[in-house]
Formats: C-alpha cells, sequence, structure tokens
C-alpha cells in the first residue's frame, strides 16, 4: 500500500495496487508550474482511500472508511498533550477471534512464589519463531529476563504464565537506532522524553533504543554522555543504548572517545556533514575523525548532506521571500544528500573504514549506498519511518502547523514514490535497519520557526509506528519476507553496533525481549491514540497491518492487548564493545591487503632545474614555517625520510626543501637511470 | 599523391590571400559524410560542390577521395605556462607546431593567474605571449583561482569585452587553487546568470592532502605515491559534487581531464537525468594508462605525472574510448602541458613537487582515430564530433569552427586513414623529452594540414610561421549548452505557499544555545514587522547570515477567542 495518492488527482487514480517484489509504484504526476512551484490547494484534506488499493481485504471498506473520516475529521485540540496516560490502541481486531490469551498457572500450581516483577517466568506456546535466517514453530520459555529453553514440550516449572500465542509471529524484540529523546532545541527538550518515548517505543513493538547523545559545539563529550545516561537511567521503560554526536573535531575529543569506548561502552559516534557554522565538518576533519574512530574499532554514523550548499540555498530561499515550512526541503534538495552520501562513502573507501548513513530519506541517496555495496564497500543505510511511510508533499499544506511537523534533515523527498523504493532496497538488503529518526517537538516549538523555516526545530516522530509500517508496506506487500522482516528492524541493527546475539535474536541465553506479532492487526494511526505526546502524528489516518498483541521487555510483559503496563527507569544501559564483526571483519582483512610499497629505484642522478628560492607561481603561505634542518640535504636520497606529519599536508609543502640547486650533468654523462626506454 | 598544379600561371597569389581548391575529397562533419570539391579564399570556405567555377591561380589539391575533415580543436592546452619561475618547454610556438602536425588547426589555452592577482591583467599578459608566438587560431580559458568580488567584475569584463565565455576553478590543490563548496556554489551561480561555462578540475583536494602525508610518511617518496595519493574515487566524488553544485545553481558543467572510468560514469548518469555536464577525456587517458607510474626508470615514471593521475587499470583507455563513441564523453582535450625531465626532478624526493603534465597536442587525434575509430567504436562524423565540432559548439565558436561549410574558417585536414606512424619523442614536434606514448603505433594521421586558408603541413612538411595564429573570441550563452539551461530558468521559479499568519502558542527558547540552524553573526532586523511580509528578508546572496532570531523569551499564549483554525489537523 502506497500513501502516494492524492484526492487531487482523481482524474488519473490508478488501478489496485498489485503486490509484486519490486513495484516501480505510480508514475510521477507533474506538478503542473514546474518542478518546485505548489499546487494551490492540492494537499489539503488529504484523505487516503486504503481500501481502494489493499490486496485482499475489500469485505472491509466500508466500516473502515467511515472510522477514518470521524478521525480526519477532528480538531487536534481534542487530543492535545495526554500526559502520561495509558490509552489502547483503536485498531483492535474487529472479527472477535479470540487471538493471544494468558493463563496464569499460579493459582493451580500452588507453592510457587509469584514476584511480579523481576523475575518474571514466561512460556509462550504454540507461537512461530521467527528469526532472520529462519522460521519454526516453537515455545519459548523465559525467566530472569533470559531466554531459557527454544523447543517443542518444554519441561517448565509450575507457576508459569503462559502466553498462548496461537500461530502468531514470536519475533525479537525491535531495536531502534536512531531516536533523539533528550536532544534539546533552543534550550527546550522535545516532549517525548526518554519515559514517554520509549512507552510509545514499546506500544509499537521496539523494545530497545539507540539513542543520540548531543552534545553542543564546545561541550565536553563525556559530560554529554553522563547527563544522558543519567536521565535515561531515571525515565527509560526499556533496554536502552546511546549513541555519541561528534559535534565539533579537535584534538582533545580524541581522548574523550577513547575513553566512550573503552570504559563506556560506546561504540558509534555521528559526525554531520551539515548544519554549517555548527556541527558541519569538512573534508579533511572527516578524514581524520574516520582515521581515529576506525583505530578504535567505531562504527562512523554520517548525517549525509552537504551543509555549504544548503546554507547557500536557504539564503536564496529566504531571500526570494519564501519563509515557510515548503523552504526547507527547497533548500535541501536530495540531490545534496546523495552528493554527501557519495562523499562519505569515499572517505569511508579511503580510510577503510564502516560508515553507516543515517536517515536516508531520498531513493538518489538510497541508490549512491546500493551501488558502493555492490562495489563492495563497507556501508549501512537506514532509512527511518518517516522515509518509509510518507513523503514531502505535505510541507506545501496550507495548514503551518501540519506542514512544520513533516520538517526533519535530510527531508522527506517531495517525489512520491520514494517510501515504495526504499522499501524495495530495505527488502534486497541494501538498505540494512530502520531507525525512526523519532524526535519529537511539539507544536509551540515548531512555531519557533513561524517566520523563517530555517528556525523550525528538526524531527518527526515514527518510534511507535516504525515496525508496523515495515510490515505494512514491504511484508504485506510481498515485497519482504518475514525473516528480513526482523532483519531490518532488529537483528541487523544488533549485529551492526555488537549487541548480538544477546538482542535481536530469540534463542537460549538471548535477552527476554520478545514481540508477539499479530499480521492481520489493523491499527489506524492517529495522535489521539498514539503514546507520544505530540499534537500532530505525521502518519495520521494511515491504516496500519500488523502490530504487536503482546510485547515482552527483560522478561516482563509489558503489552498487553493494547495496554501498557510500564515502569519509569526499568531500563538498562547496554554497554556495546568496539569492532563489531559485521562492519570490522572485511575491514580487518582489507588492512592487510592495503599495506602500500613504493618503487626502489637507482637514484636519480640527472639535472634538476634550479628553482629559486621564492617561488613566483605558488601562494604565498600564511605560515612560512620552515625546518630548519632542511637547508642540508642529505647526501643520499633516503626513502624513508620525510618531513610529513600526519597531521594534515602543510601550507608550504609546495616549497622546495632546497635550493640553490643548478642543472649539472654529472661527470661522465648521464647514468642510464634517466635514458630512455623501460 | 595527390598533386598539385597551377591552374592559371599568370595569377599566381600572395600567401597571405592563398586560393585553394580541394578536389574529390570525401567531407565529413559530424553529421555527415558526403563527397564535393571545396574552394577557398582569404582563409574563408566560398564554396563547396562538384563542378565549382573558381578563377584562375587557384592551387588544387587532389584529395583522391580521402577524408576531408574539419581541423581539430585541442580544447585544453597550457602553453608557455609559467611555473616556479620557469615555463612548460612547449612554448606557444613549439605548442601549436606539434597542434598543427597532429592535425588540429586551434587550441585553447588556459590563463592562469596567480591567485590573489588580477584575472584581467594575466589575460592580457597570455595574449601578448600568445600573440607574438602562435601559429594557429587560439581561443583562451581563464582560471578562477581565488574568489571576491572584485574577481566577479573581471569574470564580468572577460565576458563581455574580452571573449572569454569558459573559466575553470579548482576543487584540489588545496591551500592554492583550491575552491570550497559555498564559493563553487557563488562562481557557478555567477557564470550561469552571465552565459559563462564552469569548467571544473575536479579532485578532492583536501583528502589528497591527507593522502599525501600518509604517503610521504609512509616513505613512499616517488611518482607511485602521486597515483596512490589521488584514487580515482577523489575524482569521481568531485565529479559528483560539482555536477550537484551545478545542478543547484543551474550552469552549464564541464568537467576537464576525465581520466577514469568512474568519474566518467559520474557524468554519463548525471547526462541520464538531464545535467547540463560535459566530459573531457584527454589524449593520454584515451591512448595509455597509470601503470607506469610504477616504472623503475624514475624521469620515465615522472613524465607521467599528471592530475587527476592516469588510472593504473588498464581497461581504462578502452572504456573512455566506448563512452566517447556513445556521446557520454563530448569532446577531447590534450591537456598539454610538457616540462623537461630536469624541471620533473624538482620533485625527485617528493612526489608532491614533481610538475604536473603530460604531452598530447599532436597525439591527439591518432589516438582518438587509432582506438576508436579502428576499432569499430565510433564512425567518422562521431570522430569530427568529439575532436572539432563540439569543442566549437561548446564554446560558442560554430559554425565558424568546427564544420566544414560556406562561410567557415578554412581550417581544414586531409587525413590520411591508411597512415601509420610510431610515436617517439626522437621524431615528435614538442621540445618535451619524453612522449608518454612512446613506441606505440597509431594508425590515422593528417597528409595535409590547412591553418586559415594556407598549406601548414605538407608531405611531412610543417610550414607554420610564429604570430600568425589569431585570438578567435567566445561569445557568451552558447545556445549548446544554455538552450536547456534558458528553459530551466523559466521553470525553477520558486513560490512560497500562501498560507494564513500562524497564531498558536510559541515555544519559548533561549537563543544562546542553538541547536539544528545554519549561523553565522547575529544580525537581527531592527524593524519587527507586526504582519508577515512574505518579501522581507534579511538575507542576502552573499552568503550564509543568521536569520533574525526575533522573538526571544516569548511566553506560550493562547489567543484570545480560541485558536483559529489555521493550526487544526488538515
Amino acid at each position: 500500500m502506497s500513501d502516494c495518492r492524492r484526492q487531487w488527482n482523481r482524474e488519473d487514480e490508478l488501478p489496485v495496487y498489485l503486490a509484486k517484489p519490486i513495484s516501480t509504484g505510480p508514475s510521477q504526476r507533474h506538478k503542473s508550474h514546474g518542478m518546485f512551484s505548489s499546487v494551490e490547494g492540492a494537499y489539503d484534506s488529504k484523505t487516503i482511500a486504503f481500501d481502494q488499493y489493499a490486496v485482499g481485504r475489500k469485505e472491509n471498506r466500508s466500516s473502515r472508511s467511515s472510522s477514518r473520516e470521524r478521525i480526519v475529521d477532528e480538531d487536534f485540540e481534542a487530543y492535545e498533550i495526554s500526559g502520561g496516560t495509558f490509552t489502547s490502541s483503536p485498531g483492535e481486531r474487529d472479527d472477535g477471534r479470540p487471538g493471544v490469551k494468558i493463563t496464569d498457572q499460579t493459582e493451580k500450581e500452588c507453592g510457587y512464589e509469584h514476584n511480579n516483577g523481576k523475575s518474571e517466568r514466561l512460556l509462550i506456546k504454540g507461537g512461530r519463531v521467527v528469526n532472520d535466517d529462519q522460521s519454526q514453530y516453537a515455545d519459548v520459555y523465559v525467566e530472569d529476563g533470559i531466554i531459557k529453553q527454544v523447543g517443542e514440550n518444554l519441561i517448565v516449572p509450575g507457576g508459569v504464565k503462559v502466553i498462548e500465542a496461537n500461530g502468531c509471529l514470536v519475533i525479537p524484540g525491535g531495536i531502534d537506532v536512531n531516536t533523539c529523546l533528550h536532544k534539546p532545541y533552543l534550550g527546550t527538550p522535545p516532549v517525548d522524553d526518554f519515559y514517554q518515548g520509549t512507552k510509545a517505543a514499546l506500544a509499537g513493538g521496539t523494545t530497545m533504543i539507540i539513542d543520540h547523545v548531543t552534545p553542543q559545539p564546545g561541550e565536553s563529550l563525556l559530560e554529554a554522555f553522563e547527563k544522558w545516561q543519567e536521565v535515561a537511567d531515571k525515565k527509560s521503560c526499556c533496554d536502552y543504548s546511546l549513541h555519541v554526536d561528534i559535534p565539533h573535531w579537535h584534538e582533545g575529543v580524541k581522548e574523550e572517545l577513547e575513553q566512550l569506548v573503552q570504559e563506556k561502552g560506546i561504540n558509534s559516534f555521528q559526525v554531520y556533514m551539515a548544519y554549517k557554522g555548527l556541527f558541519q565538518m569538512p573534508d579533511s576533519q572527516l578524514y581524520e575523525a574516520f582515521s581515529f574512530l576506525k583505530e578504535l574499532g567505531a562504527v562512523v554514523l554520517v548525517h549525509a548532506e552537504n551543509g555549504d550548499l544548503i546554507a547557500q540555498e536557504q539564503s536564496k530561499i529566504l531571500g526570494m521571500g519564501i519563509t515557510g515550512p515548503e523552504g526547507h526541503p527547497l533548500s535541501r534538495p536530495e540531490e545534496l544528500e546523495a552528493e554527501a552520501v557519495f562523499r562519505a562513502i569515499t572517505l569511508g573507501n579511503r580510510v577503510n573504514c564502516p560508515v553507516y548513513i543515517t536517515k536516508v530519506m531520498s531513493k538518489s541517496a538510497a541508490d549512491t549506498v546500493a551501488t558502493a555495496r555492490k562495489k563492495g564497500s563497507v556501508v549501512f543505510g537506514e532509512p527511518i519511518t518517516a522515509s518509509l511511510a510518507t513523503d514531502g508533499s505535505h510541507y506545501w499544506s496550507k495548514n503551518w502547523a501540519k506542514a512544520a511537523a513533516y520538517v526533519t534533515s535530510p527531508p522527506l523527498s517531495p517525489d512520491p514514490t520514494t517510501p515504495d523504493h526504499l522499501h524495495s532496497l530495505l527488502s534486497c538488503g541494501d538498505l540494512q535497519v530502520v531507525g525512526s529518526g523519532h524526535c519529537a517537538y511539539s507544536t509551540s516549538q515548531k512555531a519557533i520557526g513561524k517566520d523563517n523555516f530555517t528556525l523550525i526545530p528538526e524531527g518527526t516522530n515514527g518510534v511507535e509506528e516504525r515496525m508496523g509500517f515495515v510490515w505494512d508496506k514491504a511484508v504485506a506487500m510481498g515485497k519482504m519476507d518475514e525473516n528480513q522482516f526482523v532483519a531490518v528492524t532488529s537483528t541487523n541493527a544488533a549485529k551492526i553496533f555488537n549487541l548480538y546475539p544477546r538482542k535481536g535474536r530469540i534463542a537460549v541465553g538471548s535477552d527476554a525481549d520478545i514481540v508477539i506479532w499479530d499480521p492481520d492487526k489493523i491499527k489506524t494511526i492517529t495522535a489521539k491514540a498514539q503514546q507520544s505526546a505530540l499534537e500532530y502524528n505525521i502518519f495520521e489516518g494511515m491504516e496500519c497491518h500488523g502490530g504487536p498483541v503482546y510485547v515482552v521487555s527483560q522478561g516482563r510483559i509489558v503489552f498487553e492487548e493494547g495496554k501498557l503496563q510500564v515502569q519509569q527507569g526499568t531500563g538498562r544501559f547496554i554497554s556495546r564493545k568496539p569492532f563489531p564483526d559485521v562492519a570490522y571483519l572485511r575491514i580487518k582483512y582489507r588492512n592487510k591487503m592495503m599495506s602500500k610499497q613504493g618503487v626502489s629505484r637507482g637514484m636519480y642522478d640527472g639535472p634538476v632545474y634550479d628553482v629559486p628560492a621564492t617561488p613566483k607561481y605558488i601562494t604565498p603561505a600564511p605560515s612560512a614555517k620552515t625546518s630548519p634542518t632542511t637547508h642540508q640535504p642529505p647526501p643520499i636520497r633516503n626513502l624513508h625520510q620525510s618531513n610529513f606529519s600526519l597531521s594534515g599536508a602543510q601550507i608550504d609543502d609546495n616549497i622546495p626543501r632546497r635550493s640553490g640547486h643548478r642543472i649539472v650533468a654529472p661527470p661522465g654523462g648521464r647514468s642510464n637511470i634517466t635514458s630512455l626506454g623501460c | 599523391e595527390q598533386t598539385m598544379s597551377y591552374q592559371g600561371k599568370k595569377n599566381i597569389p600572395k600567401i597571405t590571400s592563398e586560393r585553394l581548391l580541394i578536389k574529390g575529397g570525401r567531407i565529413v562533419n559530424d553529421d555527415q559524410s558526403f563527397y564535393a570539391d571545396i574552394y577557398m579564399e582569404d582563409g574563408v570556405i566560398k564554396q563547396i560542390g562538384d563542378n565549382l567555377i573558381v578563377p584562375g591561380g587557384v592551387k588544387t589539391i587532389e584529395a583522391d577521395g580521402k577524408m576531408v575533415i574539419p581541423g581539430g580543436i585541442d580544447i585544453h592546452t597550457h602553453l608557455q605556462m609559467p611555473f616556479r619561475g620557469t615555463s612548460t618547454v612547449d612554448d606557444f610556438s613549439q605548442g601549436t607546431k606539434a597542434a598543427l602536425a597532429g592535425g588540429t588547426t586551434m587550441i585553447v589555452d588556459h590563463v592562469i593567474p596567480e591567485p590573489g592577482s588580477s584575472l584581467v591583467e594575466a589575460f592580457e599578459r597570455w595574449r601578448e605571449w600568445a600573440d607574438e608566438k602562435v601559429c594557429c587560431d587560439y581561443s583562451l580559458h581563464v582560471d578562477i583561482t581565488h574568489l571576491n568580488d572584485s574577481v566577479k567584475q573581471e569574470v564580468l569584463s572577460l565576458i563581455k569585452e574580452k571573449g572569454v565565455n569558459s573559466f575553470q576553478v579548482y576543487m584540489a590543490f588545496k591551500d592554492l587553487y583550491q575552491m570550497s563548496n559555498s564559493e563553487l556554489y557563488e562562481i557557478f551561480t555567477f557564470l550561469g546568470e552571465h552565459g559563462g561555462i564552469a569548467q571544473v578540475h575536479a579532485e578532492n583536494g583536501e583528502i589528497i592532502a591527507e593522502e599525501q602525508a600518509r604517503m610521504l610518511e609512509m616513505g613512499i617518496t616517488g611518482p607511485e605515491g602521486h597515483v596512490l595519493s589521488r584514487p580515482e574515487e577523489l575524482e569521481a566524488e568531485a565529479v559528483f559534487r560539482a555536477v550537484t553544485i551545478a545542478s543547484q545553481t543551474n550552469c552549464p558543467l564541464y568537467v576537464t581531464r576525465v581520466m577514469s572510468k568512474s568519474a566518467a560514469d559520474i557524468i554519463l548518469q548525471a547526462r541520464k537525468k538531464g545535467n547540463v555536464v560535459f566530459g573531457e577525456p584527454i589524449t593520454a587517458s584515451l591512448g595509455t594508462d597509470g601503470t607506469h607510474y610504477w616504472s623503475k626508470n624514475w624521469a620515465k615514471a615522472a613524465s607521467f605525472v599528471t592530475s587527476p593521475p592516469l588510472s593504473p587499470d588498464p581497461t581504462t583507455p578502452d572504456y573512455l574510448n566506448t563512452l566517447l563513441a556513445s556521446g557520454d564523453l563530448s569532446v577531447v582535450g590534450s591537456a598539454h602541458c610538457t616540462f623537461s625531465v630536469a624541471q620533473k626532478a624538482i620533485g625527485k624526493d617528493d612526489f608532491t613537487q614533481i610538475p604536473e603534465g603530460v604531452n598530447g597536442a599532436e597525439e591527439r587525434m591518432s589516438v582518438i582515430w587509432d582506438k576508436a575509430v579502428v576499432t569499430g567504436k565510433m564512425d567518422e562524423n562521431m570522430f569530427v564530433a568529439v575532436t572539432s565540432t563540439n569543442a566549437a559548439k561548446i564554446l560558442n565558436l560554430y559554425p565558424r569552427k568546427g564544420r566544414i561549410a560556406v562561410g567557415s574558417d578554412s581550417d581544414l585536414v586531409i587525413w590520411d586513414t591508411d597512415a601509420t606512424r610510431t610515436i617517439t619523442a626522437k621524431t615528435h614536434h614538442s621540445a618535451a623529452e619524453y612522449n608518454v606514448f612512446e613506441g606505440m603505433e597509431l594508425r590515422g594521421a593528417p597528409m595535409l594540414v590547412i591553418c586559415q586558408g594556407k598549406i601548414v603541413l605538407e608531405d611531412g612538411n610543417l610550414h607554420a610561421t610564429a604570430g600568425t595564429g589569431r585570438f578567435i573570441p567566445c561569445s557568451p550563452f552558447p545556445d549548446f549548452t544554455y538552450k536547456r539551461i534558458k528553459a530551466r530558468k523559466q521553470l525553477a521559479i520558486l513560490k512560497a505557499v500562501p498560507r494564513g499568519m500562524y497564531d498558536g502558542p510559541v515555544s519559548e527558547f533561549s537563543p544562546m544555545s542553538r541547536g539544528g540552524t545554519p549561523s553565522a553573526s547575529t544580525r537581527t532586523s531592527p524593524t519587527k514587522a507586526p504582519l508577515r511580509n512574505l518579501h522581507q528578508s534579511g538575507f542576502t546572496l552573499s552568503g550564509p547570515e543568521e536569520a533574525p532570531i526575533r522573538p526571544a523569551g516569548r511566553r506560550i499564549v493562547v489567543p484570545p477567542g480560541g485558536r483559529s483554525n489555521i493550526i487544526s489537523l488538515s
């Protein structure tokens, strides 16, 4: 199912969307006034007739479309920040099938002390255990937050809570590798903090998040990390880990990075190619950062957009009087994303360092990742919920608040065929991991940029909807199988960030983060019923097939039949070791291969042109740094002699080390080293 | 084989206004080939056809069915290029002689102003040097080696008054010529507005600087370090970036020196997507490869040093010839820039000091004939297109140059498809001691070259006169490059969405700690308009400025009378 149908284009409405492995999607519509101009009223009141495109689900049409209309007509005031109430999902099964059931054996099997907290014993019966490599019918027995047994006819102690899965999928809990639950914007924190955000995650079947620590330039990375950890320890409802963003590259950062990797259990760091004058690093700094992080065995996350060009485009577009949210995608066209992805991969190849592209938002960026992987680059691409489920046409909405809700960077592509293309690449393995990029700012926070789109805080929701939309748009459409679904929502993330097999797999010894997934569950996304504190949900009104029935986190049932039972501060910080195999095995081999050797030649003894001491056609060097020893040329050419250090090319590289050599023909004529021939 | 006779013995014309008749040749233009005679007078083609009526005293050349093609245009040379107080060994006389000997009747040389100096002055200096010595017509590209407002003024006067329409910028040579992305954006925007062509030396200079330092630290100081520190990825990366910037600024892009498969592929893909981009492989990248950098002979290895380097992948020339034949690469230059062994030896202990440049002006046309036409990749019309016509079109010299037609300049070549010659430094016309094509046997060579209506090459003898070449001005907005650009300019007008004023609550925020916005200086607009004015903006095109953060410390306020529907859903 694709959300790219618009009411405004009834005349070329497409036929029923057919499930096929790689769909080219609908032919792109022309926006009638040229490439970028908006169409009057084109995007208002988009109601999406999902049923028309649903395959094999026509029987539900009438009932669902009426319920959708009701939701769409609601004023958003009605469900403004609802606090921490546990609301159940409205998308419950309407056929009344019993589905999944829990029976508590405590009463029957007496004598066992049941502790309703830490050491819950659980037996999941009759489900199909789906890992990334295979699926099998098996029961799963959980004790003390660890999976103890997987198989049929398990022998389990008494006092065990039994979940009847009734043939539903039993999958490893999702891992959301990209959230920003504590990233402040101009001093204001996002409305979804670690409590609110992890609640939303759990409600969507995600049992672990990796949040971004975002220090301000000049701030200590370690201090920022500790601040994040403190907040998360207090509030998080599920296990979590942290990426640390490097806002600014300098020598002092190196020590902190080393400490973070070796003592704090961090193995992934984000660098920025955008946000000029703030986080952006030039290529030479990126090269140094990549080189250093590679030595530490860390995964380099890259925010890939060309910040220089964005800055130019932003001032151009503001100069044209475009100040609304549509200026955001106009100033950040997808080419700039693809360009930066290409450059990041080039840097990664040169340094021989694994590169992980966060937020793949456009077809061209995804294609660049796919092409590089075909050439053998160690690169990973992460589309996010928003890029997989919706598109950037909403930036042209007449409703400012709605348009602003979509503002994130890189922006959603205005090309409506993008989600379909990204799902295809995700299904074939060219993109590996789905994050959410969940970073929730309220409308009043977004309104900081009401007169200037560059000030709109960036971020969309998606932590709760993440797994549902991958199922709905990839698995239900026949692009992806259930094993690949587990891979992209959980296992690959665990592998890349070295959490595997503790996380991302249902196996004996793994953490008991388990989701019982009902492929037939239908849910209509609406801000009213979501866990997030946001007033707007960018997926508002979309229908999603597939969702969790039960969520088990750390061995405890935290989500059950639409009800959350979570406790703040129960999430643990999961530390991660450097050198994850999936990223670094190839790197290690290539390191051995890549050692380069010079050609051993005889000494060049021919004439040398006399270079004047003050070269005319070389720029005046800002700092005339000349080594005092270089004026004494060594009598014999020493292949190992060099005045260079790794700290970068010096400004005076071009100044000859010696001056005043005349062209001299050696006595006895020229030796054959300079003669013609091979 | 071709014979010459004077029809009227009485009226032997002066050399300055030679009258020539080429009989029995097959005229090959980029679009078609046909048999016809050509009559020239005063350096201009006057008549084309059969049984021409020509005045007496005309020198007749019997072409005997051989190909008559427009003289080659070498769109990329560095003759008499200053380098550290010396200059390349081929000056405008030596270099244009070599060009004529290879069938090239026009060159376009690069003016390289010293960073910080005046572009116009450098241009005048080059004009002086060239006018004194050049043996064939020429034009000039001007390289932009630094950027400030006066540079823009100079570029404008070069376009409007001096007859220059192409400007090269550098993405490599860090701290010397290299431009940042924002500077490239500014230049491209400016050139796009004024009808110039942005030429780009595409290599990522930042990474090269890092790699060079690494190589030297590893003890690699020989010419192999040059290619090891400039892998082809860095070329492809820069091409990709240049294409992106050009596409953003809607400016035609010309990539000089396409040396690798991956760079050529990027151009191909960009062209498929509709970008206005032209790729120029050079003689060296079409005729040889980068394996020679590992030669044990230092002087030989050094003679191959050019940037971007020749690719060590030996399948590169074949691949580039294929793309040239298919039209994905547009034009062939020589990048002829020759240094003596002694000059190259400046870098004998440090490859980064080796002056860069290879020969190729003389071999250019034969290399393409041998590698592309003889092998069946390319037909003779395409051969004319890539050696001459496309260059003339890109620089707005067409149809004066690059075509055999009535009214065109009489620069033409009788091409002998059967001739075979072996390239060697002993017999080439360049002053360089090394030839990077040494020992190569090439099929196809000019039999007779006519430049400005005069026979300059005949029976292997060159009769070129220094100082006879003219400067040919190039006017802006060439159709070939700008037709599409102009159409897109009209389409790409961006419009704001007309919305009501947002009147909902605005979060309180501290302007001190910023997140996620570009910033440079905190410039606050003094007049705070109460109504949102779509046309009001504190921004200028001169670079990123801080957007005025106006309502510092505003509280969340619910407007009286409740919320208006502007913020309600849908």
